[in-house]
């Protein structure tokens, strides 16, 4: 299997404090990797180290071989990426355009259609529901069909109906064989989909390796086990 | 190009929102008339100071314009999102710097009026090179104005770093662009030592449009 994201004796400091320490992960192509740790713990750290917006002080980060800043994953951080005094359609085009997506003008209007936000295409975001806004980010991460996907805390705030469609996003990324990092608190949603953990705590990687059977049946025997 | 994708969104958000316009215009309108009123210049006075009371205006105002730039990029972490996308650092600096161009065009062209009607200049009298000027100087002035948005857009008092670090910066384009605004304003023929000031500010927006594609990724992502 390629190897699809690499990170290798990572030190990241903010100022004295080491927020990731000599941490080394490997994820195959492919394949779902949780990232779990309480807060605090250095996953967001990770994740945008893998994003390519935040540098390091030691150690190698690569997607596919190259620099994270050219691995253009589809990203998910904690704020939703778009713009508020832009419409729905008007973002997504935006963005489409961007990634050089592929006739952007009917993939805008498959991934509205797709995030039930067609009626609502000309709104400005700024007039959105939290959920709507919620299911536009989707659309927003999604729309180019990243090889890599990496998502903080996707899980988090949503809606039960963004939840499901987040949860189908991500099994219809992994079936066509994205490479996929989440960060989450939600355990239940994220193994179910997971095909690998990683538990990270005081910025070390306290445990790595494939999802059992046993942590879907006890979400929180990782936690018990090993922190 | 995705330099212009990025300044043409902008300016869809400026054209909806005018938040930078009605601040920046109404700014410099503003800082004309009190001028007019507080020292009443004559037209010997204007032909002197003319160049020098327009661009430092055109650059105050600027800073309401630069400021907003990448600020607007802030909420909803838009900024995380343009520099994981495949858009180059270079290209968003140089996206900025289109539509900050644009814009403090267009606040330049509202002052002009103001400073014909209440300074009593007639201020087209050689347009094209007047424009020619114009263009080469506010280039320079939104490409370091794009340049400082963009390092200082992380900081709580980035209203009052981008003033402090670009005008000092600006001096060798202002005295370039003033000495050959007062020229243009009062007709005057330009003479072979008077293209030194043009090549000041040819270079000027040569080097640090350079150095704002060389050093995108450091400003960005550091």
């Amino acid at each position: 299997m390629t190897r699809a994201i690499e990170l290798a004796g990572v030190w990241k400091f903010f100022g004295d404090y080491a927020a990731l320490r000599d941490l080394t992960l490997n994820v195959e192509e492919g394949s779902c990797c949780a990232l779990l740790g309480r807060n605090g713990a250095g996953k967001t750290t990770l994740l945008r180290i893998l994003a390519g917006l935040s540098s390091f002080e030691k150690g190698k980060a690569q997607i596919f071989g190259d620099s994270p800043r050219k691995g253009w994953p589809g990203y998910l951080g904690h704020g939703i990426g778009v713009y508020e005094d832009l419409s729905a359609r008007e973002n997504l085009r935006f963005f489409a355009r961007l990634s050089e997506v592929a006739e952007p003008n009917q993939a805008v209007e498959k991934w509205l259609e797709r995030v039930d936000l067609k009626s609502a295409a000309d709104m400005l975001v700024r007039q959105f529901s939290r959920g709507m806004r919620q299911r536009l980010a989707l659309a927003r991460t999604f729309l180019h069909t990243p090889k890599v996907l990496l998502l903080d805390e996707p899980f988090t705030s949503l809606d039960d109906r963004a939840i499901t469609m987040l949860s189908e996003l991500l099994v219809e990324s992994r079936n066509r064989g994205a490479t996929i990092v989440l960060s989450t608190h939600q355990l239940r949603e994220a193994l179910a989909i997971a095909s690998h953990v990683a538990l990270v705590e005081n910025g070390r990687l306290r445990h790595t390796g494939e999802r059992t059977s046993e942590m879907l049946d006890d979400p929180g025997l990782l936690y018990r086990l090993y922190s | 190009m995705r330099a212009l994708l990025v300044a043409r969104k902008d300016l869809a958000v400026e054209l909806r929102t005018k938040e930078s316009l009605n601040a920046a215009g109404a700014f410099a309108v503003v800082i004309l008339l009190l001028f007019s009123f507080a020292f009443d210049p004559g037209p010997e006075m204007i032909h002197e100071i003319g160049g020098g009371l327009l661009w430092l205006v055109f650059v105050f105002a600027g800073a309401l314009v630069f400021n907003r730039g990448f600020a607007r990029e802030l909420p909803n972490d838009c900024l995380d999102t343009l520099l994981v996308s495949p858009l180059s650092a270079a290209d968003l600096i140089l996206g900025k710097a289109i539509s900050n161009f644009l814009l403090l065009v267009v606040v330049e062209l509202i002052s002009l009026f103001v400073f014909g009607i209440f300074y009593s200049v007639r201020w087209a009298v050689r347009p094209w090179e007047l424009a020619l000027l114009f263009l080469l100087a506010t280039w320079g002035i939104s490409i370091l104005g794009s340049v400082f948005g963009a390092l200082t857009v992380n900081l709580r008092l980035r209203e009052l770093m981008v003033p402090v670090i670009i005008y000092p910066l600006l001096i060798p384009l202002l005295i370039a662009t003033i000495e050959l605004t007062n020229l243009l304003l009062t007709n005057q023929p330009l003479t072979a030592s008077d293209f030194l000031w043009v090549k000041i500010i040819v270079v000027f927006d040569l080097v640090f449009t350079a150095l704002a594609v060389l050093l995108a990724d450091t400003i960005l992502v550091g």
